[in-house]
């Protein structure tokens, strides 16, 4: 039997309940708030598609900037036909062997370390077209963005004069525009980067304009300009930083467009005039005479390109996913 | 000149807040390249109102009456078209864009949506913090946060929400912040848009009655915009009952729920359930046939003609009626005493076509109305 509570006890009991409670708030007190590219960044990490891609990534990136210093051989170093083990001319290619593991290609250069360095070629190309891009589109697609959003009738003209000239780029064909781009500028890896850049010019421009036009409608903005804000400030505190999202998701899946796009360029010539130099697209294109002898050839860059976009694509999706808005609980 | 101006020459007229004509027309575009205005939606088509110093203005009516626009107009938040907005003297529509930015600190502005019209990527203190560097309030960072934490403290926030986020609260916390964000510039008047509409039940009275205490603390004046009578009666001086564009009653707040005069008004009241049974099973309702016409196209005459049950074929559907002192109430009908009196009778109304043949024939073409300031 269980006597009644005496006082003192009930009255222990009830300081201890506070204390405890005293202990929450003290703990919440500490606690910081959770921001919403925190939160973002939470949910990106139990996403699946964003693990496999940002392995993939990773190991494209590690090749890409140590592979070049651990090839077993130079990649413009034509061993197999000083050792007369390539006859190109007789459809003589060897496959992969031993010592080198994916054969030799139509030169007798050592598949496997050209590919190896080919990677940074279109690490470098992929990563500095986007970043073209995105310089310029977020350039054009801010200032036209901001100006519709909240410059009034003046803006109004800025923005439509800045987006005739995007509709115009957008109206072509990327890939007639590269090609139109380089042939301007003459074949070179430069051309190959601000052509790829520019093409993805209108997208990134569009995307941020629209997305600020969107956000300075809102209802914070509205507050922001009752509290007396200064438009500018308006437009770099509030809107610009909530108008980033779709960009950067774009930017990463632009990557994979953009190094299948300079793979493409390459291949049809417009790349560097330096063959010597491996890169994918190239490879691409001296793997085409022997496709009947030694389709691996063509293989070998076209899956190491596929598995490269692969992963730009995986992690710019699961970062749409974590980014949405919609999706937050 | 300008200096009597803001010193605010009217402060002995007791009247913080004297709108004059107040006009909002959204042009209404067509085509491709270039627009090409083909109408007006007149959201607000000549409202005058008085605010008095310290008091609580309600202002209802169905949605799509121009309310919400008629606040902002007022604020300068939507460029009005027309007319005169006087802030204590100090006429807001011809104020350049630096002196308006800077009267922006003594009216302020609390939002229907908490969610919406809090930046996602602000915390609090930072929210709170924005008004106050735009003003150059506060020595320093200390010195903020002093007015911060007060204004926390008189919204009935705790101190660690400084470091939280929007989404990290209930609505009513929301609405707190929103609150607190109007009031940490010290401001006269608060505009309030549908303060408890997007609320919890529950909470709605806890935030109405918080709006009450800080009047009665920091003598503040209100613009309370809503459709739920309720709310407004219990927070209000004087209401203004808003149709399509126009203010058609103002009254004391008692008096326009007791003894409504404008046929619409009556509609609107008998719209109220009694809290008694016996009454409410008792008492006459007044349904409105049809729907409310287009802003863009309104009834020439009185605009409540085409839907009133008292409307009478002289007059009302040619003459726009004023708004007429008719004891303490302004009423803007020509036949307000006689309805009043029981003189004239109410009769069947059949429903009239929204959209008149003239006006709109492919929807599809017509973009949607387009603020002056705004991009659609």
């Amino acid at each position: 039997m269980v006597g009644p509570m005496t006082i003192t006890e009930r009255a222990r009991k009830k300081a201890e309940k506070l204390d405890r409670l005293g202990e929450l708030s003290a703990a919440r007190d500490e606690e910081r708030g959770v921001s919403l590219w925190q939160e973002a960044f939470r949910r990106l990490r139990r996403n699946p598609a964003a693990i496999v891609g940002t392995v993939v990534l990773g190991l494209f990136l590690l090749v890409a900037i140590v592979g070049p210093f651990f090839v077993p051989y130079a990649p413009t170093d034509t061993i197999g036909i000083r050792e007369g083990l390539v006859k190109s001319g007789q459809g003589i290619i060897p496959g992969p062997s031993g010592d080198h593991w994916f054969g030799f290609d139509h030169q007798g250069r050592d598949e496997f370390s050209r590919l190896v360095v080919g990677a940074r070629q279109t690490l470098l190309v992929g990563v500095v077209s986007t970043l073209i891009g995105l310089a310029i589109g977020a350039l054009v697609g801010g200032v036209a963005g901001a100006a519709a959003g909240l410059g009034g009738r003046w803006g109004r003209w800025i923005d439509t004069a800045l987006m005739r000239v995007v509709d115009m780029m957008l109206a072509l064909p990327s890939l007639l525009l590269a090609v139109s781009i380089a042939a301007l500028l003459g074949a070179s890896l430069t051309t190959v980067m601000i052509a790829v850049g520019v093409v993805s010019v209108p997208v990134f421009a569009r995307l941020l304009r629209g997305s600020m036009i969107a956000q300075a409608n809102s209802d914070y903005v509205l507050a922001a300009t009752s509290l007396g804000v200064r438009r500018s400030k308006i437009a770099i505190g509030h809107v610009l930083p909530n108008s980033l999202a779709p960009v950067i998701v774009q930017a990463t899946l632009t990557l994979a467009t953009a190094i299948i796009e300079a793979a493409a360029l390459s291949f049809l010539g417009l790349g560097n005039p330096d063959t010597a130099i491996p890169e994918w697209g190239v490879m691409l294109a001296d793997a085409q005479p022997y496709l009947g002898i030694r389709p691996a050839l063509a293989i070998y860059p076209a899956v190491a390109i596929i598995i490269t976009a692969l992963g730009f694509t995986l992690l710019g999706e699961a970062m749409r996913e974590a980014l949405d808005p919609k999706l937050r609980k | 000149m300008t200096d009597v101006e803001e010193s605010g020459a009217t402060g002995q007229s007791g009247n913080l807040v004297e709108v004059r004509d107040l006009k909002v027309h959204f042009p209404i575009t067509r085509g491709v390249l270039f627009d090409r205005v083909v109408g007006h939606v007149k959201a607000v088509d000549g409202v005058d109102l008085t605010i008095p110093r310290g008091k609580t203005y309600g202002l209802v009516g169905e949605s799509g009456c121009g309310k919400s626009t008629l606040g902002r107009a007022l604020l300068q938040l939507t460029p009005p078209t027309g007319g005169q907005v006087n802030f204590d003297g100090v006429e807001l529509t011809k104020l350049p864009p630096n002196r308006l930015r800077s009267m922006r600190r003594r009216m302020q502005m609390i939002f229907q949506d908490p969610m919406s019209s809090l930046d996602p990527r602000q915390n609090v203190e930072s929210i709170l913090v924005e008004g106050l560097q735009a003003h150059g309030i506060g020595a320093d960072r200390t010195a903020r946060r002093d007015i911060i934490t007060k204004t926390l403290d008189a919204v009935g926030l705790p101190k660690w929400a400084l470091s939280r986020y929007p989404h990290e609260f209930s609505g009513g916390q929301r609405q707190r912040i929103g609150i607190a964000r109007a009031l940490v510039l010290g401001p006269e008047l608060i505009v309030a848009d549908e303060p408890v509409s997007a609320l919890d039940v529950s909470i709605q009275a806890q935030v109405v009655n918080l709006l009450d205490e800080l009047q009665d603390e920091l003598g503040l004046t209100y613009l309370v915009i809503a459709h739920d009578l309720a709310v407004v009666r219990h927070i209000s001086d004087v209401v203004g009952v808003m149709y399509l564009g126009a203010l058609v009653e103002e009254a004391p707040s008692d008096r326009l729920y007791r003894e409504p005069l404008h046929p619409y008004t009556r509609a609107l009241m008998s719209a109220v359930p009694v809290p008694d049974p016996e009454v409410e099973d008792r008492r006459e309702r007044i349904l409105l046939a049809g729907d409310l016409p287009s802003p863009a196209n309104p009834p020439a005459g009185c605009r409540f003609h085409t839907r009133c049950p008292w409307a009478q074929p002289t007059r009302c559907a040619d003459e726009r009626p004023v708004l007429r002192q008719i004891g303490e109430s302004r009423v803007a009908c020509h036949w307000a005493e006689q309805i009043n009196s029981g003189e004239i009778r109410p009769h069947k109304v059949t429903a009239q076509i929204v959209r008149p043949e003239d006006e709109g024939e492919t929807p599809g073409v017509v973009s949607a109305p387009s603020e002056p300031g705004s991009f659609v």
